[in-house]
C-alpha cells in the first residue's frame, strides 16, 4: 500500500525524487532539499497520503559522504496507518552550510526535533520561530553528535574544584582502590580529542 | 555559563511588578530535578513560558556509537528508567528487525509479560507522583507498594531491580523461572486491590479533582500536530496504540481493550493511566495462561547469539565464535529500519543505521517524552501558576529518556 | 544522655569533646535532606522512602526543598554539564555543617556516561562526604550508607568513605578457582 505512495510521490514530483527503496518494509525516499517543504506539505494535505503526525526528525552524519549529513523524518498516518521515511541530503563535506526548509507551519511537532537536529548536527532550519540548543547549553561549541566530535571532549560550565581545595591529588578525590571502579574512567579535566579512547 | 536566574539584573532591587519573571526548576521539586521553565507572569496567569530541557542529556546516542550492537542495552534501560524493559525490547526488536530474526514463541510472551510489568510500574509510579505532588501523599505509598511487588518479580526474574539489561539481540538472557507465572498471578491481584484503595481515595477527594480537571487542555488535532502519543494522546479519544494498530511480539494474539479520554485533561490522562494498568494486568492473565512452560527463550541463530557455555569451553569453534562476538560483535547486516513499540509514554521508536559492521553507525531513539514536553508550554500558556504541578505530572516527562 | 556520650567514647571529660560529641549525636539522627534527585537513581529514592525500606527510621526522611533548611544533599542520578552550575550553587547556599552524600555511580564517578556531557563524578564540583556505588544501588546500599554518613557525623571524621559489599561477591565465587592457582593473591588488598 505505502508502494503505492513512493509511487504517487515519484509521479508528483519527478526527478526531485532522488531515490527511493523500501527496504525492510519501511518506504524511504531521499528527495531534493530545495522541495523539502512542498513536499511535505503535499504528504500531509494530500486526502491519499493525510500524514497528519510527524513522528520523527533527526538528522545522521556520514563523513565520507558528499553532502554529508541527512535529515531524515518519518511521517505517519493514523488514519490510513501508513509510515513513510523521508531523507534530505544536506551540507558539505565537513558538515558546514547544512540548510533546509523547517517544516514547524506544517506539525507544531517538528518545533523540538529541528531545534534537537540543529543543536546535534549543526544543520540550519529556514524559517524555524525558535532556533536555539535544545539539549546542550548555549555556551557549548561545536555539534556533539558529528563524528568529528570527539565523544569525550567536555566543555564544563563550572570550573572543577583544584587541587588546593580538594586538599588531596585530583585523581584520588574518590576514595577508590584501584581494583574498584571502572579500570577505563576517564582521567580528570582529560580532552585529548580521541574518539576511540575506551574502545575495545 | 548560563546564569541561572537569568532574568534578575544585580542592580534591579525591586521586583518588577508586570509583567513577573519566575523562573521554575531545573531544582525544583516538582519539576522531577530537569526541566526548567522561564515563565512570564502577570499576576499569576501565565503569559510565556519557555520550556528548557537538557539537564540531564547524557549523550545516549553518542554512546552507542562507541560500542557493540549488544552493549546498548545497558544505555537503552537507562533512557525511560521507570519502565527499562520495554526499552530493552524495543531496542531488541529494532535490531532484531535489521537482522531479520524472529525469536521463537515463548520468548514472545515472555518479552510481552515483562514487558506489561514494567508498563504497570511505569503508570504506578507516574499516578503515584503526581498524587504526591499534589499533596496526596498515602496514594503515593501505596502506590509504590504495589510497584515493589512487580520489582520483587522483575529482580527474580533477572537479578536486578530497576536496570534489568536483560533484553539481548535475539532473545532473552535467561529464560523465565519456574515460579514465574505463580508470581504474576499471585501479584497482580494484591495490585489491582491497591490500586482500587488509591483510586477511590483520589477520585473521591474534591482538591484533587479539582485541580486535574480541565487543567492543562488540549485538542486532538493539536496533540496530533504535536506528534503526541500514547496516554496523552489517547486522553483526547484519538485511540492509537502500536500494540493494537501495528501489533508486533503476540499483542494481535490477547484481548485487551485500549481506554481513551474525552477531553483530554489532567484527569483524562490520569485515568487513562489507571485503565491501563488494569489493561496489562488482563494482558499478563492470558500471557501466563498461553506462555509455554519448556521451549527456547532465543533464536538459533549463530550470527547474533553466544553459543553454549560448553561448546565455548570445549570447541574451538565456540571459543572463536564467542570471542567475535564479545569483542567484535554482532555483525548487522547494513541497512536502515524504523522499529516502534508502544513505551511507557507512547511510541517508543529505534532508527537504526548499520554499516554491516559490529559497530552502530547511528542509533537514534525516538522519545516519546520529547515531543509530549514539546508541548507543556502550549497547555499551561494562559493558565494559572499553580496548574503547571497538576499538568506536568499527568504528561509524565521522563528525564533520561526525554533528554536522551 | 549522660550515658549516650560516655558511651560514645569520650572519657577524657573535656568539655568541648563532650560538646562536640553532643552535637554530633544530635545531628546524625536530625539530618534534613536536600534531595537532589535528577535521574534512574531517583526510583530507588522514592523506594527508600516508601514503607518497605523507610529511611525515616533513622532520622533521615524529611526533605527540605530549599537549600538554606538542610544539611545533607543527596545527589541522587547523573549530573551533566549543563546542571552543575546549579548543583554547586545549590551546595552553596546551605549552611554549615552540610554533608553530601553520592548516591549511585553516575554522581560518584560519572559511570559509564563518560562522554562530553556528564560530570565525572560530583566530587569534581563539591567535597563529598560518602560515595554509594550501584547502577542504581540497592535501598540496602543506601541505608548503609546513611549510616556510614551518620558515624562520621557522630566522630567529626570528615574523610570520604565509600560504601562496600560486605562480602566480596567476586572473591567468594573464585575461591575454587583460586585453590587450583596457589601462589595467586586471594582477597583484596585495600
Amino acid at each position: 500500500m505505502s508502494e503505492r505512495l513512493l509511487a504517487k510521490l515519484r509521479e508528483r514530483f519527478g526527478a526531485s525524487v532522488l531515490e527511493t527503496h523500501s527496504h525492510l518494509g519501511d518506504d524511504t525516499a531521499v528527495v531534493d532539499p530545495a522541495r523539502w517543504k512542498e513536499i511535505c506539505a503535499f504528504l500531509r494535505d494530500d486526502p491519499a497520503c493525510d500524514m497528519q503526525m510527524l513522528v520523527d526528525l533527526c538528522g545522521a552524519d556520514y563523513p565520507d559522504r558528499t553532502p554529508r549529513l541527512e535529515v531524515v523524518l518519518h511521517l505517519y498516518s493514523i488514519a490510513r496507518r501508513h509510515r513513510l521515511r523521508l531523507k534530505a541530503r544536506v551540507g558539505d563535506e565537513d558538515a558546514e552550510g547544512a540548510e533546509i526548509d523547517s517544516v514547524v507551519d506544517l506539525w507544531q511537532g517538528a518545533n523540538w526535533f529541528e531545534r534537537e537536529t540543529y543543536d546535534m548536527f549543526g544543520v540550519k532550519f529556514r524559517g524555524h520561530p525558535d532556533l536555539r540548543r535544545i539539549l546542550m547549553y548555549p555556551e557549548f561549541e561545536g555539534h556533539p553528535l558529528l563524528k568529528t566530535y570527539p565523544a569525550n571532549k567536555t566543555q564544563p560550565l563550572v570550573a572543577y574544584r583544584t587541587e588546593e581545595e580538594a586538599g588531596v591529588p585530583l585523581e584520588k578525590l574518590a576514595p577508590f582502590g584501584d581494583d574498584e571502579g571502572m579500570s577505563f574512567g576517564r582521567k580528570n579535566g582529560d580532552a585529548t580529542g580521541d574518539a576511540t579512547n575506551g574502545e575495545a | 555559563m548560563e546564569p541561572v536566574d537569568l532574568d534578575l539584573e544585580e542592580s534591579a532591587l525591586e521586583l518588577p511588578a508586570e509583567p513577573m519573571h519566575l523562573n521554575l526548576g531545573p531544582a525544583h521539586p516538582a519539576m522531577h530535578g530537569t526541566v526548567r521553565i522561564v515563565l512570564e507572569l502577570s499576576g499569576e496567569t501565565i503569559e510565556k513560558a519557555d520550556v528548557q530541557i537538557g539537564y540531564l542529556h547524557r549523550g545516549f546516542e553518542k554512546m552507542c556509537e562507541r560500542g557493540t550492537w549488544a552493549q546498548v542495552f545497558p544505555y537503552a534501560d537507562r533512557l525511560n528508567y521507570v519502565s527499562p524493559m520495554l526499552n530493552n525490547v524495543g531496542y531488541a526488536l529494532a535490531v532484531e528487525k535489521l537482522c531479520d530474526i524472529e525469536v521463537p514463541d515463548r520468548c514472545q510472551w515472555y518479552r510481552m509479560a515483562l514487558g506489561e510489568l514494567a508498563r504497570i510500574s511505569d503508570h504506578l509510579t507516574c499516578t503515584g507522583a503526581m498524587a504526591m505532588e499534589l499533596g496526596a501523599f498515602t496514594p503515593f505509598l501505596w502506590f509504590v507498594k504495589a510497584r515493589e511487588m512487580v520489582w520483587d518479580i522483575l529482580e527474580e526474574e533477572t537479578g536486578a531491580r530497576l536496570t534489568h539489561s536483560f533484553g539481548r539481540i535475539g532473545g532473552m538472557a535467561r529464560p523465565p523461572t519456574p515460579a514465574f507465572k505463580e508470581l504474576v498471578r499471585g501479584s497482580t491481584k494484591e495490585i489491582l486491590s491497591l490500586l482500587e484503595q488509591g483510586e477511590k481515595m483520589l477520585l473521591k477527594n474534591r482538591i484533587f479533582i479539582d485541580r486535574l480537571e480541565n487543567v492543562g487542555n488540549i485538542s486532538q488535532a493539536d496533540a496530533i500536530s504535536l506528534s503526541w502519543t500514547g496516554p496523552c494522546l489517547r486522553s483526547t479519544g484519538c485511540s492509537y496504540d502500536v500494540r493494537k494498530a501495528h501489533p508486533y511480539l503476540k499483542y494481535d494474539e490477547v484481548d485487551f481493550t485500549v481506554p481513551v479520554g474525552t477531553r483530554g485533561d489532567s484527569l483524562d490522562r490520569f485515568l487513562v493511566r489507571l485503565d491501563e494498568i488494569r489493561q496489562s494486568v488482563r494482558i499478563l492473565d492470558q500471557v501466563c495462561d498461553r506462555m509455554a512452560d519448556e521451549g527456547p527463550v532465543s533464536a538459533d541463530d549463530p550470527r547474533v547469539m553466544l553459543p553454549e557455555k560448553d561448546a565455548v569451553y570445549t570447541t574451538i569453534e565456540g571459543t572463536i565464535q564467542h570471542f567475535k562476538l564479545v569483542m567484535e560483535g554482532a555483525k548487522v547486516p547494513a541497512g536502515e529500519c524504523y522499529s516502534y513499540t508502544e513505551g511507557g509514554n507512547g511510541e517508543l521508536g529505534f532508527y537504526l543505521v548499520s554499516d554491516g559492521s559490529g559497530t552502530p553507525h547511528r542509533v537514534r531513539i525516538r522519545p516519546p517524552c520529547f515531543s509530549i514536553t514539546g508541548g507543556l508550554s502550549k497547555i499551561i500558556m494562559g493558565r494559572m501558576l499553580s496548574d503547571i504541578v497538576p499538568t506536568f505530572g499527568a504528561l509524565n516527562m521522563i528525564g533520561g529518556e526525554c533528554d536522551h | 544522655m549522660g550515658e549516650l556520650i560516655t558511651l560514645q567514647g569520650s572519657e577524657q571529660g573535656f568539655v568541648t569533646t563532650r560538646v562536640n560529641d553532643l552535637l554530633g549525636w544530635a545531628r546524625k539522627y536530625s539530618l534534613f535532606a536536600y534531595p537532589f534527585v535528577t535521574a534512574c537513581c531517583g526510583m530507588e529514592f522514592m523506594a527508600l522512602a516508601s514503607p518497605r525500606f523507610d529511611i525515616s527510621r533513622f532520622g533521615a526522611e524529611a526533605p527540605r526543598f530549599s537549600p538554606r533548611q538542610a544539611d545533607l544533599l543527596w545527589v541522587v542520578g547523573t549530573i551533566s554539564q549543563r546542571q552543575a552550575p546549579v548543583l554547586r550553587r545549590i551546595y552553596e547556599q546551605m549552611m554549615e555543617p552540610k554533608w553530601v552524600l553520592a548516591f549511585g555511580t553516575c554522581a560518584s564517578t560519572g559511570g559509564f556516561y563518560d562522554n562530553y556531557t556528564t560530570v565525572a563524578g560530583i566530587d569534581k564540583l563539591v567535597p563529598t562526604d560518602v560515595y554509594i556505588p550501584g547502577c542504581p544501588p540497592r535501598p540496602e546500599a543506601v541505608i548503609d550508607g546513611l549510616l556510614l554518613l551518620q558515624d562520621k557525623i557522630a566522630s567529626g571524621d570528615r574523610t570520604p568513605g565509600v560504601v562496600k559489599p560486605r562480602e566480596d561477591p567476586v572473591s567468594r565465587d573464585l575461591v575454587p578457582l583460586r585453590k587450583k592457582r596457589e601462589g595467586a593473591p586471594t582477597g583484596r588488598t585495600s
